[in-house]
């Protein structure tokens, strides 16, 4: 299996020419990955960033094939740990794990120990028991994954931690927007929505910023804190203000759940501020990227006419997100 | 290694004796009989006949050194501290009295719990352990606890630490009603109605997605409580002071005139929420590590007497717990066996405070607040002594701890100053080379 980057350097480096010169990233041939865990964007070099997105440019392939399967982690076995609902996410990691070839086990919480007062960790020391390589784990809690991590000698695969990270969802993001654009230095990113409890957010602010490229996190201040700016991202409250200039629009999902604490006064308000129809979407560039890391709000985040519209990428960021997860599980298996 | 060998007379000669209290700072002896103070000054070897000969050269003779807050949770998790193993941690860390906060299960809000820390206490035979009661019965802030009852119990101070009182009108009944015995009312400021996270809030907690407490919760309550002691008079304590804001909140009210007094722990001299970013909870605390100009301020405040004492806040808690997510994991750090060292750090190698400023911070301010005779050699004051080789580099490991707790999050961090002796009413409870 191929652990260099298939895809064309050339491509890239025309790209890189109009980057700042402390933004010049490019991948290296000869890079090995070293990690056993992937537990966030913020611990890794742009190096380490862009060696998955090129692992995945390679895996992309197999999911054309009559066969979709190579024999990558044939005898390896991945634990889905889904502590938290997850529909998507685990299908996902579940399909890149087996077209790898790895045998998986599920654990979901809901009935589970858990529920019975087991913690975390002894609910993962036990499975571990069983022989298992690599956990995928979704947590609730920010963090959950750093604590397994220190404890359990498989590698950790971080697939969303509360308000933390959501590595693979960014690096899909990522990948997507280099596929589509061609290059990530001087790209421009708005991120909108509830940026103070998203580990989409998080993890597209670091990745992004690695690899050069400018973000504007947009939402009310009761959603988007200031600290946010110590990531390198800009803060505006005001989404007319933006459109006009940016190459991606990222649209967060907005939790129902969010009402009750009061962080905004009304659905109907959120999406008349926030939302992205068709008025809005003719403010913007004509070839502007609009995506969504799902499940959609349809009507509140976006209208029907811009999720389905020639502007979205939303369907092309779940086929990328396949090969993203395989080239993760594969590269933190290689230790 | 520790002895508890019943004697009557200790000579300790030739020590830097630092007794803020009386104003002393001179190399000289101590004289110990029967459980009191009998002389400080040169001791002629005929006035202490049958005395234990204690050499002090090159140490510091203090007053006993006193921890004005403590969590022993006894009763209800004797698993985490009991009275007799914070007292055991206090004598190792040189602390001669230790108050113990009343948040225990059942919370220490009547009598019969003041009664019952005062038993442990005399069974331990280790550091005198004070009674604090609850200000609301129950801990829950609805109404007054027995605070008079308790208070003719021998309740020192009265607080609902863990959490302020929210209820304006119940802490002004409480100010008021305090005010009457003369008792201090211990505060934890947060306005609960602010409190949503886990860790300070600010681009740590941004970045590790965790909620934030902000500084404010903690001033606002102070801001209240001072508007309150102005109108009132009773004596007011601010626990654990953690912000800038409130450091110069208190400034302004004691230049006011305002009988207020403040406390400091060492984890809000050293520590900032940067050491939340690996997820560790052993540096979950409340109120939470703040940034480094809080600590700048804080420790400005201890220097200049803002902050009139120090103290541990040592709150101890099972393994288990501390292991889980950080959000979930309890809030609170030990550090009553090494504490004294911990201050050396950010106070006396900073060149902020001196031997006698950081000495009056842990024993005449302390006794001041509760109103105690303890905290001095003066002659006749009861026999209390912490001898402090302020020299001996040593290295903090949490398994010799006495603390029955680990969750230290000073393990392995090398100090500069130690107790090496102490002497409760009398008796080395406490001693090493």
């Amino acid at each position: 299996m191929a652990r260099k980057a298939p895809i064309s350097s050339k491509k890239r480096k025309s790209a890189s020419r109009k980057k700042p010169p402390d933004a010049e990233v490019t991948a290296k041939e000869d890079f090995v990955w070293t990690r056993k865990d992937l537990l966030g964007l913020d611990e890794l070099s742009p190096h380490e960033i862009l060696h998955i997105l090129d692992t995945a440019e390679s895996f992309r392939e197999v999911s054309t094939r009559s066969i979709k399967k190579v024999p990558a982690l044939r005898g390896k076995v991945v634990g889905l740990l889904f502590f938290e609902d997850s529909t998507r996410t685990r299908m996902s990691f579940e399909l890149a794990a087996s077209r790898l070839s790895a045998d998986t086990i599920l654990f979901s919480a809901k009935g589970s120990s858990v529920s019975k007062g087991e913690t975390t960790l002894d609910t993962v020391r036990n499975i571990e028991a069983m022989g298992v390589d690599v956990f995928v784990v979704r947590h609730s809690e920010s963090g959950a994954p750093h604590l397994l991590a220190r404890q359990v000698q498989a590698s950790i695969v971080n697939a969303g931690d509360g308000a933390h990270e959501h590595p693979t969802q960014a690096l899909l993001d990522i990948f997507t927007i280099r596929q589509k654009l061609g290059r990530l230095a001087g790209v421009k990113v708005a991120i909108v929505g509830d940026i103070a409890h998203s580990r989409v957010a998080r993890s597209n602010i670091l990745g992004l910023r690695k690899l050069g490229a400018e973000v504007t996190v947009v939402g009310p201040p009761t959603l988007v804190p200031n600290a946010i700016t110590s990531m390198g991202c800009r803060v505006s409250h005001s989404l007319d203000d933006v459109l006009g200039e940016v190459d991606v629009i990222n649209m967060l999902r907005i939790q129902f759940e969010r009402f009750g604490g009061g962080l905004f006064p009304s659905l109907r308000e959120y999406s008349r501020l926030y939302g992205l129809g068709g008025q809005r979407l003719a403010k913007c560039k004509n070839n502007v990227l609009i995506m969504h890391p799902g499940p959609i709000n349809r009507g509140v985040e976006l209208t029907s006419e811009v999720a389905d519209g020639p502007n979205s990428c939303i369907l092309r960021q779940v086929a990328n997100g396949l090969a993203i997860r395989m080239a993760v599980l594969f590269l933190v298996s290689q230790r | 290694m520790e002895a508890s060998g019943v004697m009557n007379n200790i000579l300790i000669r030739n020590g830097r004796v630092i007794d803020p209290a009386a104003g002393r700072d001179e190399v000289c002896d101590v004289l110990l009989a029967e459980g009191v103070v009998q002389a400080v000054g040169r001791v002629a070897q005929a006035d202490a006949k049958g005395a234990e000969v204690i050499d002090a050269t090159g140490k510091i003779v203090s007053p006993g050194l006193i921890d004005l807050h403590v969590h022993c949770r006894e009763p209800g998790h004797e698993e985490e501290e009991t009275i007799a193993t914070s007292a055991a941690a206090a004598v190792q860390g040189g602390f001669t009295t230790i108050a113990a906060m009343p948040n225990t299960h059942p919370p220490a809000d009547d009598e019969t719990a003041i009664n019952y820390v005062h038993q442990r206490s005399a069974e331990a035979r280790l550091a005198r352990v004070l009674p604090v009661g609850c200000i609301t019965r129950g801990r829950e802030g609805k109404e007054l606890a027995e605070i008079g009852l308790m208070r003719e119990a021998g309740a020192v101070a009265f607080t609902d630490d863990g959490e302020g009182v929210a209820d304006a009108t119940l802490m002004q009944r409480a100010l008021q009603y305090a005010s009457m015995l003369g008792a201090p009312i211990l505060q934890h400021c947060q306005d609960p109605s602010l409190f949503g996270g886990v860790m300070n809030s600010g681009p740590a907690a941004v970045r590790l997605g965790l909620g934030g407490v902000a500084a404010s919760g903690e001033e606002i309550m102070l801001r209240r409580d001072l508007e309150l002691v102005e109108r009132i008079g009773a004596r007011y304590h601010v626990q654990h002071v953690s912000s800038a804001g409130s450091v110069e909140l208190i400034r302004q009210a004691k230049a006011a005139g305002l009988p207020v007094t403040a406390e400091a722990a060492p984890h809000h001299l050293l520590l900032t929420d940067a050491a939340c970013m690996e997820y560790d909870s052993n540096y979950k605390v409340n109120p939470p590590l703040r940034t480094a100009a809080d600590v700048e301020a804080v420790r400005a405040g201890v220097a200049d007497g803002t902050i009139d004492c120090l103290a541990s806040d040592h709150a101890p808690h099972a393994a288990e717990e501390k292991a889980l997510e950080f959000a979930l994991a309890p809030f609170g750090i030990i550090s009553l066996d090494c504490a004294l060292g911990l201050y050396a750090r950010a106070l006396i190698e900073t060149g902020l405070c001196d031997w006698p400023r950081l000495i009056e911070a842990m024993t005449a301010a302390p006794a001041r607040v509760i109103g105690s005779d303890l905290g001095t050699l003066r002659k006749g004051r009861p026999a209390d002594v912490t001898m402090i080789d302020p020299k001996k580099r040593w290295t903090v490991d949490v398994s010799k701890f006495a603390s029955l707790s680990r969750n230290c999050p000073y393990d392995g961090w090398r100090l500069t100053g130690r107790a090496v002796m102490t002497i409760v009413a009398g008796e080395i409870k406490y001693q090493t080379s």
